[in-house]
């Protein structure tokens, strides 16, 4: 599937060394990340070292070199959301999921990260799973969007 | 060059015209610190700690600023200081500065740059803030540590191995204080594509690149490294009779000093506990006790220790039993020419038996009858002038590879087996020569070749001639010369109508285009030089392979050129065996043992009659001595048992005979047969020269005392003539012997300068598939070579390509064979197991194994190529099965 994916994608390019952040690009929005294969791959289509694939990759913030999980969570740090309480609903979920920021599950199930304003302050503070974004967050909310998970501490 | 002068500090100086402000400073012993730069790389001008002043007050990085005309320089000033103490302090802090305990220090360019700028650094790590963690150590390299919690992000190392090493394993990787030198995917060294060439640790200019075991050499010696036929000049660091460090010698033409990972960091075999020390005979010696391998572990069972004396004693009165053609000599490619002068000398002289060879049959002869037949390359071509010793040795006046225009390398790995001369290659194209690289399965030329061609296993022959048939079709020859220099034109010209276009595309499974357009390309750019290797020779079809590559250089007036036709040596010295004459039909020289001249003119030089028939070939010899016709074998520095195709043979033939003699530096397969084994000391611990793949004449010197009671090969070989009572080897030194074979190689009758072409005919392999061995297995060789020395080096064994069978993941799955597992693959002529490896660089049908160790050659099929008798040692019909299904059988 993601091989197929990925030649159809190199299909659409030349294989020019000033390719290779466009091709990046395209792959991680298609797969989500950019897997090792796919990037080994990238470096043999553009005719650059492997080495110097991954060097591009790990040095732009917008390319992940993990696989995301299957719920993207985004607490939203903007002003209005930090003011009315989003430091306590990123702890609580790191607490309940058991994630860092940027950090995905073993099981593949959750991703955490943070964003600068989602643009619904008038909901603040708010979250943002997948594509849906839900507001007017409370600790016990956010605890509730999720199952708890195993080693993930129970918080009151 | 023209000279200018400008004014640095108090100092006026003349200065090279587009030096660098650094450059220039440094040269004239003024110091301005520098991080990022290095005098083997281009300024990258990244680290801005080099700033120096300029007359208008402008600061500028020295290391990019080329010096003009009556610029005044400052190196320090309160303004330069103010711009690089925060650079330098900002290093500071991040680095893990444990000075006292660090392998660089003493040599440490922070350390210097500190000192220069009188910075405290323990108030720095007080005020400014550490890296939180601390990155593990990557010591996955059996050679060097890389430790990047003291990395200063020079990229050094990042430039090295793209602008020396031409590999490009490692790179900067992630951002701002984040940023690290990584190989891809953060993975450790080893699992890069990293050669462990250690170029980049010998120039990080901080500890974050240290090479283990390193020490500081009381005395340098200058030497070549004693591991392939490309010969790289070295220093060999000696402290306390031991070798301490190696470097390479950046003076020497053929490497620039370069080194690959054997040069720089095999030299430990010389000092393996494994080395033989003193003369060892047989118990039960002689009474029809038949030699029974293999040894008791760990002893050596069955032998007894016994003095030089005794030893030569011994040898000396069992070979006087054996008269001419019942004694072989096995010479070695690893020895010093000198040696094998001897060598091939004892066998005519002193046992009165042309039945002298060399593993060169194994893998090179086939190149021999060709080359001599055109009338380049062996024996002939007038003195050139950059020899330092003798220029009677030397064939061609040394045109440097970077300037070919065109390069065809076929049946090579080049990059992984003669790793220096990948790098000139590389660099050849990099200047723009074409290469067109010729191989059934990947290798990393074929990643930068114009046209890389892919024909089946063994076809190599029909697709070469199609290639002279474009050529020859489309007129691109070089008519004038043909008609000028060239004999049997027409007859080589009829014989290209077998190999018409649509019938090599069929034979070869490449297209008819591809093969049009590589022959234009060869043809077009000239001067073009080929390349070949074992996968070439190393075939029943061996001697006809070369041939076609002869015609493809002839009709194109390649061969004019002195790099035109390149074979390549695996062994150091192969080619000094064979031009010192340990071959059975010629004497040194190539002067033709059956010729008549030649005869006079060796009687006279060597004052005895002299055996006038041609004697055996190595291939040969183990059949007569199966037979019974040869009796004693006398085997210097090779290893039979473990090197030959006809594996089943060799130990036969070993076992049969009845007086063996094995002369080595270790206790090798081969040895647990003979009767008398005499220890031989290494390349470090004597004098001598080698001549390298390009027909390079060079010296080593004596750096150690010979190791436990070994002797140089020369000596042992004399010594024993003298205890048979023959005279003309009373020599003192090498010396004395170089001046005698230059002597006796000296008015080498000319060679004609005519050309031959050589009509051929295309023949199948020998081994074909079928439904019960649908696979082709190929044979790859590693950067081991032969194994012998690199085995002794526990880092190298570590770094070796593993017993693995390569398969392409398609034939993986026809097979249900996983990755890593273990499989058994079996040939007409014998079964192995193996653990299989998927690999999609490998083409379906075909799967490679490293051809080192015993194992592959229990597979292959014994047929010899007619001409050379060198066996086939590249291919054949497998197929492979998981190893569950032994157990139904
Ligand atoms: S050892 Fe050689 S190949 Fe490996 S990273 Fe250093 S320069 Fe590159
Ligand atoms: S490892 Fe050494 S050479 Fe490479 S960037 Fe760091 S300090 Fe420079
Ligand atoms: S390329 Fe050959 S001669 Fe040069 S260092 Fe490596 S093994 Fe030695
Ligand atoms: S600040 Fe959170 S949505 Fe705008
Ligand atoms: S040495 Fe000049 S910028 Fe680094």
């Amino acid at each position: 599937m993601e091989e197929e994916l990925l030649e159809d994608i190199l299909a659409s390019f030349k294989g020019k060394r000033y390719e290779l952040v466009p091709i990046l690009q395209e792959v991680q929005d298609n797969l989500g990340y950019l897997p090792e294969k796919a990037m080994l791959d990238i470096a043999r289509f553009v005719g650059v070292p492997e080495s110097h694939v991954y060097s591009v990759a790990s040095f732009y913030a917008q390319f992940r070199l993990l696989p995301l999980g299957r719920k993207r969570v985004a607490v939203c740090r903007g002003t209005a959301c930090h003011i009315r309480g989003a430091p306590q609903i990123l702890s609580t979920i790191v607490k309940t999921i058991d994630l860092k920021e940027g950090e995905t599950s073993d099981d593949l199930e959750y991703t955490l990260e943070t964003v600068a304003c989602i643009g619904c302050c008038a909901l603040a503070p708010c979250i943002r799973i997948n594509r849906e974004v839900s507001g007017d967050m409370t600790p016990e909310k956010a605890k509730g969007l999720f199952l708890v998970k195993e080693g993930g501490e129970d918080v009151e | 060059m023209e000279k200018i002068s400008i004014r640095i500090d108090d100092q006026d100086i003349l200065a090279q015209k587009g030096a660098t402000i650094l450059e220039v400073a440094l040269a004239n012993k003024i110091y301005i610190p520098h991080l990022c730069y290095h005098p083997d790389l281009k300024p990258a001008g990244s680290c801005r700690v080099c700033l120096v002043e300029l007359e208008n007050g402008q600061l500028v990085t020295s290391c990019r600023t080329p010096v003009k005309d009556g610029m005044i320089i400052k190196t320090s000033s309160p303004e330069i200081d103010k711009v690089r103490r925060p650079v330098v302090e900002m290093i500071i802090a991040n680095h893990h500065m444990d000075c006292k305990n660090c392998a660089k220090k003493g040599q440490c360019g922070l350390q210097r740059i500190m000192a220069y700028m009188k910075i405290d650094k323990k108030r720095i790590q007080q005020t400014l803030r550490l890296p939180e963690v601390e990155l593990p150590f990557d010591e996955s390299n059996p050679f060097f540590i890389r430790d990047h919690n003291k990395c200063v992000l020079c990229g050094i190392c990042v430039r090295t191995c793209q602008e020396i090493a031409r590999v490009s394993a490692i790179d900067f990787a992630g951002r701002g204080n984040n940023t690290r030198i990584a190989a891809f995917g953060d993975k450790p060294i080893t699992q890069s594509k990293c050669v462990s060439c250690g170029e980049c640790v010998i120039r990080c200019p901080v500890g974050a690149l240290v090479v283990r075991n390193i020490g500081r050499p009381e005395r340098e010696f200058k030497s070549i490294c004693p591991y392939c036929g490309v010969g790289c000049g070295i220093y060999l660091g000696i402290k306390d009779n031991e070798i301490v460090s190696v470097r390479g010698d950046s003076e020497n033409a053929v490497n620039n000093g370069n080194l690959c990972v054997k040069g720089r960091f095999g030299m430990g075999f010389v000092h393996s506990t494994d080395r033989l020390k003193t003369p060892l005979i047989r118990q039960g010696r002689g009474k029809g006790n038949p030699p029974s391998p293999p040894f008791s572990k760990g002893g050596q069972g069955g032998f007894v220790e016994v003095s030089w004396d005794e030893a030569l004693t011994f040898v000396a009165r069992k070979l006087k039993k054996y008269k001419g053609d019942e004694i072989a000599v096995i010479a070695s490619t690893k020895c010093t020419n000198e040696e094998n002068y001897i060598a091939q000398k004892f066998a005519r002289v002193v046992m009165g038996s042309n039945n002298i060879d060399t593993s060169v049959r194994l893998c090179y002869s086939p190149m021999i009858a060709p080359l001599r037949d055109i009338g380049i390359w062996v024996g002939c071509d007038s003195p050139a002038e950059d020899s330092e010793i003798s220029s009677d040795l030397l064939r061609q006046n040394l045109e440097q590879i970077e300037q070919a225009a065109c390069i065809l390398v076929t049946g090579a790995n080049i990059t992984l087996s003669y790793p220096v001369l990948g790098l000139k290659i590389k660099k050849a194209v990099e200047s723009g020569a074409r290469l067109l690289v010729i191989s059934p399965h990947e290798n990393e030329l074929c990643r930068i070749a114009d046209i890389w061609l892919q024909p089946y296993p063994g076809t190599d022959l029909a697709l070469l001639m199609g290639m002279c048939n474009v050529i020859v079709e489309g007129a691109l020859y070089d008519d004038a010369f043909v008609e000028m220099y060239c004999n049997n034109f027409e007859e080589f010209r009829e014989s290209l109508d077998d190999f018409p276009l649509g019938r090599v595309e069929r034979i070869t499974g490449i297209s008819r285009d591809l093969i049009e357009e590589s022959a234009r390309i060869y043809a077009g750019n000239k001067p073009g030089a080929i390349f070949w290797g074992t996968g070439i020779t190393q075939s029943a079809h061996g001697t006809d392979n070369v041939y076609a590559l002869a015609n493809l250089s002839i009709l194109t007036a390649n061969i004019k050129y002195s790099r035109a036709l390149n074979p390549l040596l695996g062994q150091n010295n192969a080619l000094g065996a064979c031009d010192m004459g340990c071959l059975p039909n010629y004497f040194p020289g190539y002067q033709p043992v059956d010729s008549k001249d030649a005869q006079v003119k060796f009687r006279s030089l060597w004052g005895r009659e002299l055996n006038p028939e041609p004697g055996l070939t190595l291939t040969e010899i183990l059949d007569a001595t199966l037979e019974g016709k040869i009796k004693a074998l006398y085997i210097i520095g090779s290893n039979l048992a473990s090197n030959i195709a006809p594996f089943k043979k060799v130990h036969a033939a070993l076992k049969k005979a009845k007086f063996v003699v094995s002369q080595d530096m270790f206790l090798n397969e081969t040895a647990k047969y003979a009767h008398v084994i005499l220890p031989a000391a290494s390349f470090a611990e004597k004098t001598g020269t080698f001549i390298n793949t390009e027909g390079r004449v060079q010296r080593i010197q004596k750096a150690l005392k010979a190791i436990g009671d070994s002797r140089p090969d020369w000596e042992i070989l004399c010594e024993l003539a003298k205890r048979l009572k023959s005279e003309g080897f009373e020599f003192e030194n090498t010396e004395d012997i170089l001046s005698k074979l230059l002597e006796a190689i000296k008015d080498v009758p000319e060679v004609k300068r005519r050309f031959s072409f050589f009509p051929l005919k295309y023949r199948p392999p020998e081994e074909a598939t079928d439904i019960d061995y649908p696979l082709i297995l190929t044979t790859e060789r590693d950067f081991s070579g032969d194994g012998v020395m690199s085995e002794k080096v526990e880092g190298l064994k570590g770094l070796r390509m593993k017993d693995f069978i390569y398969i392409n993941p398609k034939d993986a799955a026809d097979f249900e064979i996983e990755d890593g597992e273990p499989i058994r693959v079996i040939s007409r002529h014998g079964a192995i197991e193996s653990g299989a490896r998927l690999r999609g660089t490998t083409p379906a049908g075909l799967v490679v194994m490293n051809l080192e160790g015993e194992k592959v050659n229990k597979l292959l099929n014994p047929v010899l190529d007619e001409e050379s008798k060198t066996p086939e040692m590249k291919m054949c019909a497998i197929r492979i099965e998981k190893m569950k299904t032994l157990k139904k059988k």
